[in-house]
């Protein structure tokens, strides 16, 4: 890990800032991983809105469990896919502070699906950010419920067939028929102008929380170019061709009444 | 009855005790028989203006405590033997992250889905950790509602002491039955500080709760403070009840409702002249060793009654080490044994000895 003066020092030759409530700390990430942009947009939103110092996430279990080196804030982890009960029991008993859980998709659409469903169904005031890479990172690239008809994963290996494997699941769209849900959005990072917008959505959704609005959820589609067993850059043009076509990017569920 | 006194069932007790206890969050799914417990608390916490969710399963309710556990609130949940195996992930995360919270489970009669009378069957369950991992919980088996209360309380003390989850074993009978209970001897709730918890980095600099760690060394670490700590509990926090265990020629060890069946037994052989004594469990982990030991050195035999096919006499022979023999007694499958029965196993043991 460079020391702290090193970091600013390249961080100023890039002529790059770096957001405070993000940490000094060097992502385990891989090359090309959407993660670090995901974790960067939630840290500048959070500077922006000046909530960094009340806000409390929870970490999924997944490649980002070790979001608590990464962000400058509070962070519990939970055990796999409860990450909505658990930010719903720190939000219940502290109704002052922000929350969110940060999850991937195996953690929030396949084994967390019931809390997801009944935390948004609840309408709990908690924002959820949601990292579809159509794959489970951390434990090597398996088939996630979001993962693509034909996509080669480990477990899949001659691509995910719709009769033996099920369908990808639409997440904002499952959850929109639940009365508490207020605002779900899907964007992706796979270009600078889309970048700007996820950080939109990320901003609202933590308006949405900060009002007492309730339930919001964005998700992103991003890349992992170590299971696409694709370049960083193929990853994108995946991302921009090939995914929005399945998950389409826009707002699925406005209710918050802001603009 | 005295002036203070009120008529209440164990499943009641239990959540106003919590609710003395200063419990912030309760947090339940339903499973008889433990099904007022729940109901009580889904009325009394929000007239005391705290937090009550029926979750979506025991897997949501135990995540939930945990969630205001790292908050740093006092939090509980309850359940049933099924409930409770859905909630032993979410146990072994609370014991591996060192936070508080009490989790009751009113046993009923497995394995698999069983059926709803009482039994003990989940004894191995509540005092070998349950779930995964190196660690223990804090297990008490009261055997009256008074004792659920009493238990209760202290359970959300020294969970807090220990920053270590604490177990309520108790069964359906007590659960359902009523019987007079106070509250007045209870202190207004008194927890510790708690600068680990999780309210925000205002201030401060951040802080974070998990049980991830990569370091085999770094884990290493966390599991001997864990061990530290249970050292702590076996040492100051053993609770038994003796009687007359002083001329007794016959050892009964049993806890909870199997105990309140042992007083009678013991009461009829003392007529016929067979001198029976009992050592009573109140804390299952850590578990009363030494006055076992102890007995072994004057008894002829153990008897060890349980609504279960023999868990805890695991216990009663680690402490007797094999100086006497150790019998097992009792009725399975949601049944109870009544006195008779544990009067005959009484004078079979000791035809056999
Ligand atoms: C109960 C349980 N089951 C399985 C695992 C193993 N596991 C760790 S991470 C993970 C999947 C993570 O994938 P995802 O949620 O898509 O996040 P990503 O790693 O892709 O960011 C699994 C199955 C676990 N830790 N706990």
């Amino acid at each position: 890990m460079p020391s702290e003066t090193a970091a600013k020092k390249s961080d100023k030759r890039r002529g790059y800032r770096r957001p405070y409530a993000l940490t000094e700390a060097v992502t385990h990430y891989c090359p090309g991983c959407g993660h670090g942009i995901i974790h960067r947009l939630l840290a500048e939103a959070m500077d922006e809105l000046g909530i960094r110092e009340k806000t409390i996430a929870v970490a999924p279990v997944g490649c980002s469990v070790l979001g608590y080196d990464y962000w400058r804030i509070d962070v519990s982890e939970a055990p796999h896919g409860r990450t909505p009960a658990v930010a719903t029991g720190i939000k219940r008993v502290q109704p002052d502070k922000i929350v969110f859980s940060y999850q991937g998709d195996g953690d929030l659409a396949a084994i967390g699906t019931a809390e997801i469903v009944h935390a948004a169904n609840r309408g709990e005031n908690i924002c959820v950010f949601f990292v579809n890479n159509t794959v489970y990172g951390m434990t090597g690239g398996q088939m996630a419920p979001t993962t693509l008809l034909a996509q080669k994963t480990q477990t899949t290996p001659g691509g995910r067939d719709q009769v033996v494997h099920g369908n990808p699941i639409r997440v904002c769209e499952l959850l929109e028929n639940l009365d508490g849900s207020t605002y779900l959005e899907r964007v992706t990072i796979g270009s600078p102008a889309n970048v700007r917008k996820a950080k939109r959505a990320a901003l609202k959704a933590f308006r949405t929380q900060m009002d007492g609005k309730g339930f919001s959820l964005v998700e992103f589609l991003a890349p992992c170019p170590t299971y696409w067993r694709m370049s960083a850059r193929d990853s994108i043009k995946h991302i921009n061709e090939v995914l929005v076509e399945v998950f389409p990017p826009g707002v699925i569920k406005d209710n918050t009444g802001q603009e | 009855m005295s002036a203070n006194q009120i008529l209440m069932s164990g499943n009641e007790a239990i959540g106003e005790a919590a609710i003395r206890a200063g419990v912030d969050a309760y947090f339940g799914y339903p499973i008889t028989p433990q099904n007022e417990l729940t109901a009580y608390m889904s009325h009394r916490m929000l007239e005391e203006g705290r937090v009550f969710i029926q979750s979506e399963s025991e897997l949501a309710a135990v995540n939930m405590v945990l969630g205001a556990a790292v908050s740093g609130k006092r939090a509980m949940t309850s359940s049933s033997s099924p409930g409770i195996s859905l909630k032993q992930e979410g146990i072994s995360y609370l014991a591996a992250m060192e936070l508080p919270a009490v989790i009751v489970n009113i046993v009923r009669g497995g394995p698999g889905l069983g059926n709803i009378a009482p039994a003990q069957s989940d004894y191995w369950q509540g005092t070998r950790g349950g779930g995964h991992g190196d660690y223990r919980t804090i297990c008490f088996g009261p055997s009256t509602v008074q004792e659920c209360v009493d238990l209760v309380y202290l359970a959300f003390d020294l969970s807090d002491k220990y920053r270590t989850p604490a177990v309520i074993l108790a069964d359906g009978r007590l659960g359902q039955m009523m019987e007079p209970v106070t509250f007045d001897h209870l202190e207004p709730p008194n927890p510790p500080e708690k600068p680990w918890a999780l309210t925000g980095a205002k201030g401060r600099e951040q802080q974070s709760i998990k049980s991830l760690f990569l370091d085999p060394d770094v884990l290493e670490e966390l599991n001997v403070r864990l061990a530290r700590t249970y050292e702590k509990i076996e040492q100051n926090e053993v609770r038994w009840e003796t009687l007359q265990m002083d001329d007794a020629e016959v050892c009964i060890v049993a806890y909870g409702t199997s105990a309140r069946v042992s007083k009678e037994a013991m009461k009829r052989a003392r007529d016929e002249g067979i001198k029976v004594g009992l050592i009573r469990p109140i804390s299952l982990w850590p578990y009363p060793y030494e006055p076992i030991r102890q007995a072994a050195e004057t008894v002829r035999f153990f008897l060890v009654p349980e609504m279960s096919l023999g868990q805890m006499i695991e216990d009663v022979r680690l402490a007797v080490e094999g100086k006497r023999p150790v019998y097992h007694t009792g009725r399975v499958g949601g049944n109870v044994s009544n006195p008779k029965e544990i009067l005959d196993a009484i004078r079979d043991c000791c035809e056999k000895v």
